[in-house]
């Protein structure tokens, strides 16, 4: 798998070399910590994202990635070269900002000029630059239009370009689509995708929205109060979260508080389970069980399965192409998502309010994850 | 008066359009208090505008004494351009005001920019500072420049009192208005502007000119406006500041009104109401244009 | 400054936007300010010098002398007054303004007089109130004995109002515009009568412009001394004379300082106890 990872079915081939690396790097404002000790790794052509909940220091990362704000120690390397000290303006990078701050009082083609204007580029070029920006971003002949005169998308694909013409060795993208409606989003994410493929330009993406890192990223990197909780390819991050953090903040997790009896066998408040995890525990030790709720089968009748127990249908949420079931067993409440499929096979049957249901969690689809909140408390 | 009781005007919540029929049940009172509010208000304006209006009139007012009207001329007017002192101290409060707005612009707007970019020790103190300066009577900024002036050019024979301690004393106040006002448009200012010029290559400079000036340039001109006409209408600060030869315009009218009314005074000062309504009415006609 | 590390680069930015204003202050605002305290300090001298030895002596002798403790009365007195007095022109004015539809041209109009020369307008007064001015001419006309209204203490106080009344306006303007006309209809609609709707609803919105614009009316009507000086024609002294007097005709600049501290310490007291009420979003709403 080195070096490969899927991304909406494709294979994707990185480049070999770093192109941006960040070493201890910590970021205090006054009393509070906002980017603790992070250390990463983001590679050659890589869409990167860095997903949490707002004020969880991503933004403060990618700040200091563009250098807005010096790190209070640490070290960012870009391209090989220690950025700590250089300003802005001699970093090798560009940002898409989150309100695009484009330049009011210029035109579009003003915006996409400016970058250029400064590294004094030879008018001419500066003009064929500026119709090859309009022409990726599918703007043409917006040269001369004010930036108040643009829709939102519009505005979002002019900030693009007018960081993208500069050739940056790595886009810096704080937010980008937030601004805009979810139609709008769900179009500017393929648009971004394909941009991304085609220049081959690193991406580093912030954002607070897990379907959009889930949906763009070859990986994610989620933090948490200034800290890296787990880096890793998106379908991992998903199937297999390591902290209780990550597993409820991308998608929805079903937690259950365990404690090993056997390597392989716990014991909850809802039964004995059995564990299909290649690393055994050892006995006493106390764990979390993470179930993602599309991955838990109901049964009207007892299923000749492994992890199955009894639980009452407590209520249920339609939601159109699912059917969410929240399920009381004894105090313990799981929650199960259902797809809402004209063919009802063995566990994908509809229920009723109050009935009694057979629950199974599969084992191998049980993921351990250390109980770092039990330890705390 | 059909009021509505309260819990009349309660219940209908639950009827749709039931809660703006409580309102309009006051529409009349309204119409009524605004008649009166528009009357009170002309009123207003005729005392803002009755004392402007007779000096003007009576400059063109053949009778050198009282008020009736006697007929139209303009020998007041030729009168006051025959006099080269008048001129000389036009000269002397034009040269006032130009140097010390454009010294003081520039400090004001580097220190507007320093006060909101940047944290550093004394930004509050320096902040109340300001607000001082803008607050207190000018009488006190007044004298406390003419002890200055006094105290220093007895320890090193200079500065004398003459046109350049007035535009230092001039400066030392426009700073303040230059500057709160520049602060408060840079304050509206997105600081991801000037990120992406730093972002885009511009350095410091670069960035401060291309960006920033453009973008608060409205309120730069603003607070240069305003200090210009503080300069102008300076009479306090000018008069301890300024020694002889070094007369402006309002020390020449103070003198004069001392003296007693005149039409050649009459003449002057409706020159100078005219300057100022076409200063303003060209100033509001540049920022409509300018959206 | 406090800087993180690689943060010369904005030390050096600090010090080129703020260096120069804030050395212009400290030169011709906080160090003549200290010199004026130390002048108070001192006694007069020679030729209205200053000299040795120090003392409270020129405090003393303000606060001991009922007269100067009457002039001082009598500023704050008919500052309060006039201040008063535009609060009653100025008010409603903003109001008008705000809920006109030619609102550009009307605060136009209020402008103007805003800009005009400040001794143009205390003179247009003695104009219109001198022996032979406008009212006399009008009393006159009619037969009537002419009336001694200049120079006289209401003169004072009609040119205060009429000179602070743009002073007001404007920044009780800026609040008026922002009222939320709504909490109006809440309070109808919650039964109040419109009196009591305008009080409990309006007004309270208005405190902040309200207490700026008293600040900025109130402020230099108490330090004045041009107008008390030509329409008070001598009859009326208030500190702003008192003081001019102490640096030109009576040389006594030892004094005249004292009496500069006294009332740039009312000053202050006054913009602490808003500072207090306001906060620092009303300190920028004097401007």
């Amino acid at each position: 798998m080195e070096g490969t990872l899927f991304r909406g079915r494709r294979e994707r081939r990185l480049g070999e070399n770093v192109a941006v690396r960040l070493e201890g790097l910590t970021k205090r404002f006054g009393e509070a910590t906002a980017v603790a000790g992070v250390s990463l790794e983001i590679r050659d052509g890589e869409f990167f994202s860095l997903l949490g909940p707002s004020g969880c220091g991503k933004t403060t990362l990618l700040r200091m990635i563009a250098g807005f704000e010096e790190p209070d120690s640490g070290r960012i390397l870009i391209g090989g070269k220690d950025m700590v000290g250089v300003p802005p303006y001699r970093r090798p990078v560009n940002t898409v900002f989150q309100n695009y701050a484009l330049f009011p009082h210029m035109t579009v083609a003003g915006n996409i000029a400016f970058g250029l204007r400064m590294k004094r580029m030879p008018k001419p070029e500066i003009e064929q630059r500026i119709a090859w920006a309009l022409e990726l971003i599918n703007l043409p002949g917006y040269e001369n239009r004010r930036t108040d005169q643009l829709s939102g998308g519009q505005r979002q694909r002019v900030a693009l370009a007018r960081a993208l013409v500069n050739e940056p060795e790595v886009l810096l993208l704080d937010e980008p689509l937030s601004a805009l409606d979810l139609k709008l989003r769900q179009e500017l994410r393929v648009e971004l995708m394909n941009l991304q493929e085609r220049l081959g330009i690193t991406f580093i993406f912030v954002t607070h929205d897990q379907e959009e890192a889930l949906v763009m990223s070859d990986r994610i990197a989620v933090m948490n109060r200034g800290q890296v909780e787990q880096i890793g390819a998106t379908e991992e991050v998903y199937e297999w979260p390591r902290t209780p953090f990550v597993a409820r903040f991308i998608g929805d997790s079903n937690l259950i508080p365990a404690t090993a009896t056997e390597p392989r066998r716990v014991h909850t408040s809802l039964g004995e389970f059995v564990l299909d995890e290649e690393d055994a525990l050892t006995l006493g030790q106390k764990v979390l069980l993470s179930i993602r709720p599309e991955k838990i089968r109901l049964f009207r009748d007892r299923p000749n399965l492994p992890n199955a127990f009894r639980a009452k249908v407590d209520d249920i949420i339609y939601t159109g192409s699912e059917n969410q079931y929240r399920l009381l067993a004894g105090d313990t409440c799981l929650m199960c998502d259902t797809l809402n499929q004209d063919i009802q096979e063995p566990g994908h049957e509809e229920f009723a309010y109050d009935e009694e249901v057979w629950v199974v969690l599969p084992p191998e689809k049980l993921v351990v994850i250390e109980n770092s909140e039990a330890k705390n408390a | 008066m059909p009021a509505p009781k309260a819990r009349g005007a309660w219940t209908n919540w639950s009827e749709p359009g039931g809660n703006r029929n409580s309102t309009p049940s006051y529409a009349y009172l309204e119409r009524i208090m605004k008649r009166l509010l528009s009357v009170y208000a002309w009123l207003v304006f005729a005392f803002l505008y009755l004392p402007i209006v007779v000096i003007v009139a009576l400059s063109f007012n053949k009778s050198r004494y009282g008020v009736s009207w006697t007929g139209f001329t303009l020998e007041w007017y030729s009168r006051l351009f025959a006099n080269e002192r008048v001129l000389e101290y036009l000269g002397n409060t034009l040269v006032v005001a130009t140097v010390s707005t454009t010294v003081s612009t520039i400090i004001g707007t580097l220190l507007a920019v320093g006060l909101v970019r940047y944290r550093f020790r004394l930004q509050n103190g320096l902040r109340y500072l300001l607000y001082t300066t803008v607050v207190v009577p000018d009488i006190v900024m007044g004298i406390s420049l003419l002890l200055l002036f006094a105290e220093v050019r007895s320890l090193i024979g200079w500065p004398r009192l003459s046109l350049l301690t007035i535009i230092l004393g001039h400066i030392s106040f426009q700073i303040a208005y230059v500057t709160l006002v520049v602060r408060a448009r840079l304050m509206l200012l997105d600081p991801a502007l000037e990120e992406a010029a730093l972002d885009l290559g511009a350095n410091n400079w670069r960035t401060f000119r291309e960006v920033t000036l453009p973008l608060i340039s409205p309120g730069v001109v603003s607070g240069a406006l305003l200090a210009f006409s503080l300069s102008l209408d300076d009479f306090v600060v000018t008069f301890f500041t300024s020694g002889s030869g070094s007369t402006t315009l309002p020390l020449y009218i103070y003198s004069a009104v001392k003296l007693g009314v005149s039409p050649e005074i009459h003449a002057l000062s409706t020159l100078m109401v005219g300057a100022t309504i076409l200063v303003l009415v060209l100033g509001v006609l540049f920022w409509r244009n300018r959206g | 400054m406090r800087e993180s590390r690689g943060g010369s680069e904005r030390l050096r930015l600090a010090w080129i936007t703020v260096g120069p204003g804030a050395f212009w202050l400290l030169l011709f605002v906080l160090i003549p300010t200290l010199l004026m305290f130390v002048a108070s300090l001192l006694s007069r001298g020679d030729f209205g010098t200053l000299s040795l030895p120090l003392g409270l002596r020129n405090y003393l002798r303000f606060f001991s002398d009922p007269v100067y403790l009457e002039i001082i009365g009598l500023s704050v007195w008919i500052g309060f007054w006039s201040t008063l007095l535009t609060i009653v022109l100025g008010y409603p004015l903003a109001f008008y303004i705000a809920g006109s539809k030619r609102k550009q041209v009307l605060l136009l109009m209020v402008i103007i007089p805003f800009f005009t020369n400040f001794l143009i307008r205390v003179y247009a007064w003695i104009v219109i109130l001198q022996k032979e001015g406008l009212v006399n001419a009008f009393i006159t006309a009619f037969g009537l004995p002419p009336a001694d209204l200049f120079p006289s203490t209401f003169a004072v106080y009609l040119a205060s109002v009429y000179t602070y009344l743009p002073f007001f306006v404007l920044p009780l303007y800026a609040a008026v515009e922002r009222i939320d006309w709504s909490l109006l209809e809440a309070a109808y609609d919650l039964g109040a009568p419109p009196v009591r709707a305008f009080w409990e609803a309006i007004f309270p919105q208005t405190v902040p412009g309200l207490f700026a614009g008293f600040l900025l009316t109130f402020i230099p009507a108490v330090g004045t001394f041009v107008i008390s000086d030509l329409l008070g024609g001598g009859k009326v002294v208030l500190i702003g004379n008192l003081i001019q007097q102490q640096f030109t005709s009576a040389q006594n600049w030892a004094f005249g300082s004292a009496v500069s501290m006294i009332l740039m310490a009312l000053v202050l007291l006054g913009l602490w106890l808003y500072a207090r009420t306001q906060g620092e979003r009303g300190m920028d709403q004097l401007v």
